[in-house]
């Protein structure tokens, strides 16, 4: 098929496509209108039951903890995927740009960068962990904490010299750190099922609503997620700069 | 505006399909994805908003303020997250088909193919 035809095929698809979803959009409720029972229920009811402040953590860590399971195995997969899809090849040599050999040298980092990083990097992971910590509280969590997290990695790998890092970085820990968050998040299921109650639901006692041990198991599978989020997008970050500061294929110039 | 938001995803819907449809790099079709992607976060976040409606969180103003839907805002902040990872496969199948082929125009992989 040329890219001609294929264009005009989609553009007439799309147009039935576009009337079809128009269609159904109109019969929505004009935005700014809620209807449906569910969030009007939880918002009145969740702190009461949880004793979780933020209603949005008690919906993805307790009510449909099963579906965030469901999608933390996807993150689990799909980190594990690149992994796999990016580790060295049978004909694939490791070997750093070496810093004396002028034509194999890794971009420099500039001062301002470097300083900026460094800077940044402990409000960066203090927030994180707050984020974390508080996650049952205010906004923020697992999910929005772990991501801040990696990104001090980032700030790090961005600050220093990549290849000089990988040297001591963490890999074995980093590794486990992705496992241990999801297996840390079936545990607190678990749990559920070991106290006679259904699997994950919520069984340890749930503290005073707006401090900090409250919503009894929502701040622990906060932490495990955050583990995990931490983990996989720092072994992501690594595996996509191993790709392109490390590996070398057979007569490739670097 | 009453309905802004739907067509605003409905939009980004239609723009990121036809950008995977017409794409002549991977590494864009892979980015296609990602608008198709975000155009179900605000049909979510949209058909939850409630005028008027603060964050679903009771940490300062008491319960029974009116309040957005909880449950589009936790699909939405989880899929966000999960959603990049995806992203990233792709993107690293992306980087392994330009090792095998050369390339990533999907043109010009048909043709290796046939």
């Amino acid at each position: 098929m040329t890219p001609v035809l294929r264009r005009r095929l989609f553009l007439a698809a799309a147009v039935v496509a576009g009337a079809l979803l128009l269609w159904g959009l109109s019969g929505l409720p004009d935005y700014g209108i809620y209807r449906g029972p569910y969030g009007d229920v939880l918002n009145t009811v969740a702190v009461s039951e949880r004793h979780a402040t933020n209603v949005v953590a008690a919906v993805a860590f307790d009510y449909r903890a099963v579906d965030t399971l469901g999608e933390e195995f996807i993150l689990f997969a799909a980190v594990l995927g690149v992994a796999i899809l990016l580790r060295a090849q049978r004909d694939e040599t490791e070997q750093p740009p070496d810093e004396d050999a002028a034509d194999r040298r890794a971009p420099g980092t500039s001062n301002a960068v470097r300083v900026l990083g460094l800077a940044l990097l402990g409000p960066t992971v203090l927030f994180g962990i707050y984020m974390v910590a508080h996650g049952h509280l205010s906004p923020g969590g697992g999910f929005s904490g772990g991501v801040l997290l990696a990104t001090g990695a980032l700030l790090v790998y961005l600050s220093g010299e990549y290849v000089t890092l990988r040297r001591v970085r963490p890999e074995v820990l980093i590794d486990v750190a992705a496992a241990t968050g999801t297996a840390g998040f079936v545990a607190v299921g678990l749990l559920g099922l070991a106290a006679g109650a259904a699997f994950l639901q919520n069984v340890l006692p749930l503290g005073q609503p707006g401090t900090l041990p409250s919503a009894g198991t929502i701040p622990l599978i906060n932490l495990a997620v955050a583990v995990e989020v931490a983990g996989g997008f720092v072994l992501l970050l690594s595996e996509f700069l191993e790709q392109t500061l490390v590996l070398r294929r057979p007569g490739e110039v670097t | 505006m009453r309905f802004l938001p739907y067509l605003v995803a409905a939009w980004l819907l239609l723009v990121g399909l036809y950008g995977i449809a017409t794409s002549r790099n991977l590494v864009h079709a892979v980015t296609c994805l990602s608008v198709v992607q975000s155009s179900t976060y605000i049909l979510l976040l949209a058909v939850g908003f409630e005028r008027g409606g603060t964050a679903p969180i009771f940490l300062d103003v008491p319960v029974g303020t009116r309040a957005v839907d909880p449950v589009v805002a936790a699909l939405t902040l989880v899929d966000s997250v999960v959603g990049a990872t995806v992203t990233a496969l792709l993107l690293a199948l992306a980087v392994q088909i330009y090792k095998r082929t050369g390339t990533l125009d999907p043109e010009e992989l048909r043709s290796e193919d046939g």
